[in-house]
């Protein structure tokens, strides 16, 4: 099936990051192709490539990133979303690129099931 | 935007019905404004919409806001744009695209309002009816 | 459509199970995640809620939150089924749609 998330909140401060990214893999790894992973609205914090969590924790940042990369999933950031927060292509983590918000609607349109992660 | 590349979905003829779900109140969020922006998009893509306002939400379709003294942006105008896209696509017959802006009358009446209240012009459904209008929506996104 | 509910908060913190239990249309699923998996819990002031609406809901409850709380231990709802993040994906493929309350 063809799967997107929308993830609203920034890592750390509230679990949507980990839930979304926990059902993410869990998807991928039941063969599913999860389209796009579109972050908005405090979601564009988890594309921080500055953030820097204990050493003992997860780096959410990093997971994101290693996904995108292992498995092909599109991370998108909302610019307008990310510009507020002054989330920018310079402190952009790896495995994301932003755009607008149009990319979510698209994902709305072209995936099977749309699944959102919030507060 | 990035150099990362664009990855692009073929979504030529796709008509599918989103709801956009307003459940927090103006301001002491920015969950409001957001959506908002999210809804407005939506409309160049001509997809049929139920913009709906539940629970708090309510608040946020209230006239009046008077934002000066808190220093925020008053977003509120910005709902006569969505009501303008959706009587452009009333009028027009060459766009599919049904757009319907609905407010829970239970969550209404909880909160001492009525229509007269209103900024725009709603469509006020009780619970049951709204849970009908609610399981036919495809794409459900809120914030 | 047969749809799945998901819902993250705790009833003892937010409005979001009420308002959900309110516009969930019979023959739909809900699903506790994160907070949310309080109110799958026997015996607490809120159980009520989905005990009230065993009959016409199928309710499910993430077992990775549940552990995650300490809750594993604790006699749950008759009738709430724990499922895995593979679980949820099988939920979410199995219903038509999904709506997240927040």
């Amino acid at each position: 099936m063809k799967i997107g998330v929308l993830v609203n909140e920034g890592p750390f401060t509230h679990q949507a990051s980990d839930s979304a990214y926990h059902f993410t893999k869990a998807a991928i790894e039941k063969g599913h192709d999860v389209m796009r992973v579109f972050f908005y609205y405090d979601g564009v914090n988890n594309a921080n490539k500055l953030s820097e969590p204990q050493s003992d924790d997860r780096n959410l940042v990093k997971m994101w990133g290693e996904l995108a990369n292992e498995h092909n999933v599109d991370l998108v950031v909302c610019v307008a979303a990310a510009l507020r927060r002054g989330i920018k292509d310079e402190i952009l983590a790896d495995g994301f690129r932003i755009s607008g918000l149009g990319q979510l609607i698209e994902l709305g349109m072209a995936a099977d099931r749309m699944v959102v992660f919030g507060d | 935007m990035t150099d990362q590349a664009a990855v692009e979905f073929d979504t030529a003829g796709v008509k599918k019905k989103f709801m956009f779900v307003n459940s927090k109140a103006p301001y002491g969020t920015i969950y409001a404004l957001e959506v908002l922006e999210m809804i407005l998009i939506s409309a160049a893509f001509e997809q049929h919409a139920v913009i709906a306002f539940v629970d708090d939400g309510v608040y946020q379709i209230k006239k009046g806001h008077n934002t000066k003294a808190t220093g925020m942006k008053n977003f509120s105008p910005t709902y006569g744009v969505v009501e303008m896209e959706k009587e452009d696509a009333d009028e027009d017959e060459d766009i599919d695209m049904v757009w319907r802006i609905v407010v829970e009358k239970e969550s209404m009446e909880a909160r001492g309002l009525t229509e007269d209240d209103f900024g725009v012009e709603v469509e006020v459904l009780d619970s049951a009816e709204l849970a009908e209008l609610m399981a036919e929506q495809e794409v459900v996104l809120a914030g | 459509m047969n749809k799945l509910h998901t819902v993250n908060k705790s009833p003892f913190d937010r409005s979001a199970l009420e308002t959900c239990l309110r516009l969930a249309k019979s023959g739909s699923s809900v699903l506790l995640i994160e907070d949310g998996v309080y109110a799958a819990l026997a015996g607490t002031a809120k159980s009520g809620m989905i005990e009230g609406r065993k009959g016409d809901l199928k309710f499910y409850v993430l077992g990775a939150d549940l552990d995650a709380r300490g809750l594993s231990e604790k006699p749950m709802i008759d009738g709430v089924e724990t499922v895995d993040y593979g679980g949820f994906v099988d939920l979410v493929c199995e219903h038509d749609s999904v709506h997240s309350w927040l």
